[in-house]
Formats: structure tokens, C-alpha cells, sequence
């Protein structure tokens, strides 16, 4: 059977795609904006304890990567195949930043006995555990989707490697960083709805 | 090799692959359609069971064959089957996937390898819906809507089923996603938006409902999740959280997905009265834009769930109206089928009777789905068995009954063989009575107060439950017959034919069965896809 090749097709899956991820966190931030509306000061106190500096740090770090990818694929389109090969592996690089970041931010806090169900967080203000609750679950489904994304981008690395991914024919690049620019949207909105709102 | 497997049909093109793998590995969409076919199958006959079991308990007042916890368990367990694994995929992912790239003209579908993998994924949904009713603390007993806060609090087996429910929900998107794209980009040339079959039409507005809402029920079962694993607290009031917004989060998605559900089943519906009609569909553009009027509008309908539950008055009325609204296309379909056969030169085949059958139950189901989703008539029948009887007219009556008339339609086309129309006629006969025997009686002792999901009830209630639990019977045998008849056509040696019912449809001008390519050559359209005219 002869392989069946529509660019213009698999770009709309992946939007659909996106779409449907849009609406997962949609879900969420609708019970963020429920709860922040019932419990505004507690939210507020709350959101002190996140650290405002970690997390512009990783807005940065997102915003460099997904600037990675986009001129990866540039890269591409002028056959330049080890810039993109650069770019690529810069934007996995960030990535993992990214989630050390993350990791020493959750360990953190954990250490200091915040975190769902903890003894200290069951004695703190209603507002104040659900403002926790949500922050872990925002952002570690939103972690969860680094995750994915660089599982995505390390097969583009070696399709790129492999020449399977060239001037000609590089659908796939684009859709992982269609993906990856999801990514760093949601955390866009992430970072000022749980730093800087305090 | 390529000529060669032209001339092969797609059950005998086995591509190389041996026995079993030739189906579960094969990507040819006509193969994934048998495959949901007999998972479907399969799992319907499971659920009726358990129906009919439910319906063995409530023959007589108190304890009769199990005890309340089981009974809890019973019903939820046929709800998490029959929605998610039966009526949500049901006739999107069997019919659709058979013949939607035939009746528009394609191969296949877009994305071949991603619909061998909605596949894959259904089942492994399948599997742990299945186990969580056998593993650990017993069967969830939540009921299938897994209301918060007991969610949270039974001790049976709620994560496995909830989760179970996530990743169902994950095939049914990326089912939706194959399709808009496969219906956007593969249409044969000539096929215009409104030269396209009515049944693609409302497979269309189908999968935008499967993709924009289902997220939406996977975010709020994985926090029932996290609410049991982690005590998050957005739903139980002992941490802060509100139960009601549960409600809200899970009826976003679970209301429009009754018209995941009732689309396909309309379409299929278009599809066959035209046919036996030998008329072309009157009000096409009626028909397809009323499916996309349907599927916007459905989406926020979703607080008539919830009239008793706590909401402003303002919030109460605003949802009333717009359900009202959403009869409206509804009604239109209706007027147009009529319209269809009024004239028509009506040939009443098996494939007819079931149609013609679906409308009758669906409007009964429409008409007292408004008693629902009026305020005052709602605070009386809420939680009762008219709600019971009300969505089993809409969903097994509508769907399952659209179904049965699909599976009658197109059995022909997709094996090549013809079962016996006689039986089958009878089976219809015995399935329809036993359907209304059923259920109609649960109208009545519902507006008399029998409350529903309860295992026992009031002397009063005894003459419903008695001959409700006869037609349960009833039904049961039809199914059977039905099926096994269905079954048997296998033994028929004569060919169906090409076209047995006259349709003028893309599916009736290929092979039956089709062919692995579907087409040697794909069609240029000219014409509306109903043209009777010579």
C-alpha cells in the first residue's frame, strides 16, 4: 500500500490535539478561578510562600527553548542539519533544567511539610490547602507534560540525525514544536496565576 | 503485489500477517471497525446481563436474589460498561471507522496507524474497567457518574474504574481527531461540505464534541484520583472544596457526550430511510446543519442535570431554556425523515422497521426528556425511574436501536452475505415489544415516586417492577435471536450482492465486501449523494 503523505493534515491533527490539552488544563483553571473568587486572601498568603524567582527562571528557560525549536526548524528548511541538531538538543537541554528546577522547588517545600494530605497543610486556612492542591496538581501535570514533549523531541533528534526529517519533508519537527510552544503556553499562565499574584 | 491485493477483499487480504494478528495489528480501517464490532458486541451482551440481573432482583419487593451492596455494584458497573465501553464509541468507532473513508471516497483514514492505536488503547480502558470490577475492595458502587464526595470516601474499587474511564476517554479523542481530519482533507474530488452523506455529516459534529469535551471529564476524574490518593481537597467540604462543582466539571462533559452518543445514531438513521424510501433525503442542508446546531448547543445544557442540587434560580432557568432550545434540531430531524417517506414508494425491510422504530422511541424519549428539563416538572420526577425509563427510550431505544438498524443496513455490505430477513423481522417484533414492556412502565411508577438505584421498593410499586421484569425478558430473548441470526448469515452461500437495498450511496457502488483499497479508482462527484433520479 503506498504510504499516504499530507502535511497540511497532520499539522490539523496536532491543532485538534492541542485543542483538546487546552481544555484539560482549561478544567483546572477553571477551579483555580472558582476557588481563588471563594477564597482571594487566603490565596494570597498562600502564594508568598512559591518563590517568584525560581519560577521566572524557568518562564526564561521555556521561552529560550521554545525560541530553540522555532529556529530548528529553520534550521532544517535551509538543510542545515547540525545547527538544527544544535537547536534541537539546546531545547531538550532547557528541558531539563526546567524539571531540576522543579524537582529542588517540590523538594523544597516538601522538606518543609507542604504537601497534600501533610499534617501541617490539614492545619492551615481552607483557602490555603486548596491553593497548595492546586499548585501541585497544575504544575505537576504540566511537569508531566515537559516529560512528554521531551520524549517527542529526542525521536525528532535522531530522525533529524537519521535524515528521515529534512528540507523536504519536516512535518514532524513541526509538530513537536507546535507541542513544545503548548508547553511553555500553559506555563505562561501558570507562572503569574501561582507566583505573582500574592 | 499491489494489483494482486486490489483484487482481494478485506477479510481475505490478511497482508502477510497470521490469524489473530492479521486483525489486532492490521491498520486497514475496515478491520479496525470488525474489531470494535465484536469488542462492542461483547461487552453489550455483558451489560445486558447484569441489566437483566437488576431486573430479576426488583421482581418482587425486599431481598429477592442479591443483596443491596451487590445490586449498588450491579448498576454501576452496567453504567460504566454500557457509557463508556458500548454507547460512546459504539457506532462512531464501528460504523464510522467501516465506512466513513468509503463514503467519502478515501482509502482510509487519516491517520491509519493512530486508529489501530484508539484501538489498542479502548481495550486497554476495557481491560481495567473489567478489573476494577473484580480486584481489590469489590465494585465501585458509586453509580457511573461517580458523584464527589462519596467518590472519594466508598472503600470499593472507584480509582481503577475512574481511571479506566480516563483512558476510554483518551481513544474517544483521538477517534474524533481522525475523523474532522479524515472528513477536512480526504473528501474524494468533486465532494463538496454539502455533497457529503448525511452520516459523515454527523460523525463531524461528533468528533468536534469528542475532542473540545472529553478533556474536560479526564481532568475531573484524574482529581478524583488525586482526591482518594493525595486528599487535594477541591471537592470535599472538609478541606474547603464543593461538591457541586464536581457536578458541574463532570455534566460538561457528560451531557454533550449523550449527543456523541444520539449523532451517529441520527445519521445512520438519514442514511437508511432514503433508501427504502427510494427518495432522495428531503431538507439535506436541514440535516447536517442541524447536527452542528445540536452539538454547539449541547454544550451548554449541562446544568439540567442538576436543578435539585443547588444552583442560582437564574442559572436554573438559562439552562432550562437553552435544553429547549437543543429539541429544536432535534424535532427538525424528525420532520425531515417524515417528510422523506411521505410519497416515498416505502419498501419496509428489516433495516426500515428499525429505523422507523427509532423514531417512534426516540420521540418518546425526546418528549419526556422536556418533562426533564422543565424546573417545576423536574423537582417532581428527578431521581426517579421516569429519569430510568426517559434515557434507556433516548440511549438504547435512539442509540441502540440505531445500531441494530446500521448493523441490518450495512451486515451485507461488510461480509457479503445476507442474513434471514424473516427471523430477523421476528427478532424486531420481539425486541421492540419487550423494549416497551421494559421500560414504559418505569414512566409510570416513576411519576408515583419509585426512586431510582434503589435494590428494594414499596408494595405499590410491585405491579411496575413485575411486568418492567417480564419485558426485560422479552427484550433479552430478541437480542439473542437477533444475534444469532445475524450469526448464522455466515452459513448462506449465495452473495449478498453489490447493492441489495438499491442505495445510491459510495458504499453500494464498491464490492461487497469491499476491497482492501476500497476503490481501483477513486471517484470524482458529481451529484448529491441522494439522487434516486437516473
Amino acid at each position: 500500500m503506498e504510504e499516504h503523505r499530507d502535511d497540511i493534515g497532520s499539522r490539523m491533527g496536532m491543532w485538534i490535539f492541542i485543542f483538546t490539552e487546552l481544555l484539560l488544563f482549561g478544567g483546572l483553571f477553571l477551579v483555580y478561578a472558582i476557588y481563588r473568587a471563594d477564597y482571594s486572601a487566603e490565596f494570597h498568603t498562600a502564594a508568598h510562600e512559591l518563590n517568584a524567582f525560581i519560577g521566572a527562571l524557568n518562564t526564561v528557560i521555556l521561552l529560550v527553548s521554545s525560541a530553540t525549536v522555532a529556529m530548528a526548524i529553520t534550521a532544517v528548511q535551509k538543510e542545515n542539519k547540525k545547527l538544527a541538531l544544535i537547536l534541537v538538543a539546546i531545547t531538550l537541554l532547557m528541558a531539563l533544567f526546567f524539571l531540576v528546577n522543579k524537582y529542588f522547588e517540590w523538594g523544597h517545600k516538601i522538606h518543609l511539610g507542604i504537601y497534600p494530605g501533610s499534617e501541617l497543610l490539614t492545619k492551615l486556612e481552607r483557602g490555603e490547602l486548596l491553593f497548595f492542591g492546586l499548585y501541585y496538581f497544575m504544575t505537576g501535570l504540566h511537569g508531566f507534560h515537559i516529560v512528554v514533549g521531551m520524549i517527542l523531541l529526542t525521536v525528532v533528534f535522531f530522525k533529524i540525525k537519521s535524515g528521515a526529517i529534512n528540507a523536504g519533508s519536516f512535518v514532524l519537527l513541526e509538530n513537536g514544536g507546535l507541542y513544545w510552544h503548548l508547553v511553555d503556553l500553559i506555563w505562561i499562565f501558570l507562572f503569574p496565576l501561582l507566583y505573582l499574584l500574592t | 503485489m499491489e494489483t494482486q491485493n486490489n483484487q482481494l477483499n478485506y477479510i481475505e487480504d490478511t497482508q502477510g500477517r497470521w490469524g489473530i494478528f492479521a486483525w489486532i495489528f492490521s491498520t486497514d480501517h475496515k478491520r479496525i471497525g470488525i474489531l470494535y464490532l465484536i469488542s462492542i458486541t461483547t461487552f453489550f451482551l455483558l451489560a445486558a446481563l447484569m441489566g437483566g440481573l437488576m431486573r430479576l432482583e426488583l421482581i418482587a419487593p425486599g431481598e429477592t436474589i442479591m443483596d443491596a451492596q451487590t445490586y449498588n455494584g450491579l448498576f454501576t458497573v452496567h453504567g460504566i460498561i454500557m457509557i463508556f465501553l458500548v454507547v460512546i464509541p459504539g457506532l462512531g468507532a464501528v460504523f464510522g471507522n467501516f465506512f466513513l473513508p468509503i463514503m467519502i471516497g478515501a482509502r482510509d483514514v487519516a491517520f491509519p496507524r493512530l486508529n489501530l492505536f484508539s484501538w489498542w488503547i479502548y481495550m486497554a480502558g476495557a481491560i481495567l474497567a473489567v478489573y476494577s470490577q473484580f480486584a481489590g475492595d469489590g465494585p465501585p458502587d458509586t453509580g457511573w457518574t461517580f458523584y464527589a464526595p462519596y467518590s472519594t470516601e466508598s472503600g470499593t474499587n472507584v480509582v481503577a474504574a475512574v481511571f479506566a474511564a480516563f483512558v476510554l476517554g483518551f481513544s474517544s479523542i483521538l477517534t474524533g481527531l481522525n475523523f474532522i481530519v479524515t472528513i477536512h482533507r480526504m473528501r474524494a474530488p468533486g465532494m463538496t461540505w454539502f455533497k457529503m452523506p448525511l452520516f459523515p455529516w454527523s460523525l463531524y459534529a461528533t468528533a468536534w464534541i469528542q475532542v473540545l469535551a472529553t478533556p474536560i471529564v479526564g481532568i475531573t476524574l484524574m482529581m478524583i484520583v488525586a482526591e482518594r490518593l493525595f486528599q487535594i481537597g477541591f471537592f470535599d467540604p472538609a478541606l474547603g472544596g464543593d461538591p457541586i462543582l464536581y457536578q458541574h466539571l463532570f455534566w460538561i462533559y457528560s451531557h454533550p457526550a449523550v449527543y456523541i452518543m444520539i449523532l451517529p445514531a441520527m445519521g445512520v438513521i438519514t442514511e437508511i430511510i432514503p433508501t427504502f424510501a427510494k427518495k432522495s433525503i428531503f431538507g439535506y442542508k436541514a440535516i447536517a446543519l442541524s447536527s452542528v446546531a445540536i452539538a454547539a448547543v449541547g454544550y451548554f445544557v449541562w446544568g439540567h442535570h442538576m436543578y435539585t442540587s443547588g444552583m442560582s434560580g437564574t442559572a436554573r432557568w438559562f439552562f432550562s431554556f437553552l435544553t429547549f432550545i437543543v429539541a429544536i434540531p432535534s424535532a427538525i430531524k424528525v420532520f425531515n425523515w417524515v417528510a422523506t417517506m411521505y410519497k416515498g414508494s416505502i419498501d419496509a425491510r428489516t433495516p426500515f422497521l428499525y429505523a422507523a422504530t427509532f423514531i417512534f422511541l426516540f420521540m418518546i424519549g425526546g418528549l419526556t426528556g422536556l418533562v426533564l428539563g422543565s424546573l417545576a416538572t423536574d423537582v417532581h420526577v428527578h431521581d426517579t425511574s421516569f429519569v430510568v425509563a426517559h434515557f434507556h427510550y433516548i440511549i438504547f431505544g435512539g442509540m441502540g436501536f440505531a445500531f441494530f438498524a446500521a448493523i441490518h443496513y450495512w451486515w451485507p455490505k461488510m461480509f457479503g452475505k445476507m442474513y434471514n430477513e424473516r427471523v430477523a423481522n421476528i427478532a424486531w417484533l420481539i425486541t421492540f415489544v419487550g423494549f416497551n414492556v421494559l421500560y414504559f412502565p418505569l414512566f409510570v411508577i416513576g411519576i408515583q415516586g419509585m426512586p431510582r438505584r434503589y435494590f428494594d421498593y414499596l408494595p405499590e410499586f410491585h405491579a411496575g417492577h413485575l411486568i418492567s421484569t417480564i419485558g426485560a425478558f422479552i427484550l433479552l430473548s430478541g437480542l439473542f435471536l437477533m444475534i444469532i441470526n445475524i450469526y448464522r448469515a455466515k452459513k448462506h452461500v449465495t452473495p449478498a450482492g453489490d447493492n441489495p437495498w438499491g442505495g445510491v450511496t459510495l458504499e453500494w457502488q464498491v464490492p461487497s465486501p469491499p476491497p482492501t483499497l476500497n476503490f481501483d479508482e477513486i471517484p470524482t462527484i458529481t451529484k448529491s449523494p441522494y439522487s434516486f433520479e437516473k
